[in-house]
């Protein structure tokens, strides 16, 4: 195993979620797309930890922080999507369009 | 044997990744993202990190469960009896994704990375990280505390009803109603 196959993988998993936080029109739809994403940094990070500088523990820090990212992401998108739904009855980006300009 | 373990989660990831997209229920795309968790979850620990790996499965499926009781309370086709197109910008999306995807392959490829050998050996990782965590990174594992504190309070007051005081104000007989 090297270091590029991991890397890809953790590349096709971040592309999935740009894909999906790109084109979904559900708010929560579009959280799974971000989350994907850091799926993606977390396996890269681990590759990093493994193959390039011997077993750093920064490597670490950094799924650390992801993984905390993912479940503040998760927490204040779900705390947003019910503000705006009690509000306006909206669940759809394209519904919430009107910062747009 | 590593490469086989490594190759069939590797697969089974990126397919549920796809699938989340792809089904027809916001709880099945909910279960396919945890599917797809818990493999990247496996390529982790099969890097060596062990504590970590597991640390990601234990979140993932508590974080998972609480997500499919949302996606069930802002589901428009409850229990996919309908086929369910929810996108906009679909050919854009993948265009930018596709592009994003050649770009870090592209990267991946022609870095010459300064690759030092594999380093495996989970428990002087886990405690490595301990250690890295209350010493030199102590100001992340602050912040990363202070964060989780302030998202508890944000989402509590984003996400509470809207009393009367924040309808009505001070008048409370509701003469400036509108």
């Amino acid at each position: 195993m090297s270091l590029q196959v991991f890397l890809l993988l953790a590349a096709a998993l971040f592309c999935v979620g740009v894909y999906g936080a790109l084109s979904q029109q559900s708010i929560v739809m579009l959280m799974m797309g971000l989350e994907l994403m850091f799926n993606g940094i977390t396996v890269a990070a681990s590759a990093f930890w493994a193959y390039v500088g011997p077993g750093s523990p920064s490597d670490q820090v950094v799924v650390v922080v992801a993984v905390v990212a993912m479940a503040v992401e998760m927490a204040v998108g779900f705390a947003v999507t019910t503000a705006i739904f009690r509000a306006r009855d909206v669940d759809m980006t394209d519904m919430a369009a009107d910062l747009k300009q | 044997m590593d490469a086989v373990v490594f190759w069939a989660l590797a697969a089974g990831a990126t397919v549920l990744a796809v699938a989340v997209f792809v089904v027809d229920s916001m709880a099945r795309a909910t279960f396919a993202l945890l599917g797809s968790f818990l493999l990247a979850a496996g390529e982790i620990i099969l890097l060596g990190l062990a504590y970590l790996g597991v640390v990601i499965v234990v979140m993932m499926i508590m974080e998972m469960v609480i997500m499919a009781v949302f996606m069930v309370m802002y589901m428009m086709n409850p229990a996919g009896l309908m086929p369910m197109s929810m996108v906009h910008n679909q050919r854009g999306a993948l265009v930018i994704a596709g592009g994003v995807f050649a770009a870090l392959a592209a990267g991946i490829f022609l870095i010459p990375w300064p690759t030092q050998g594999t380093h495996s050996s989970g428990a002087d990782a886990t405690f490595d990280l301990g250690k890295v965590l209350m010493g030199p990174h102590m100001l992340t594992m602050m912040l990363l505390g202070i964060t989780l504190f302030a998202t508890m309070i944000v989402t509590v007051s984003l996400a509470a009803a809207r009393g009367r005081y924040d309808r009505l104000g001070d008048d409370l007989e509701g003469g400036s109603r509108q």
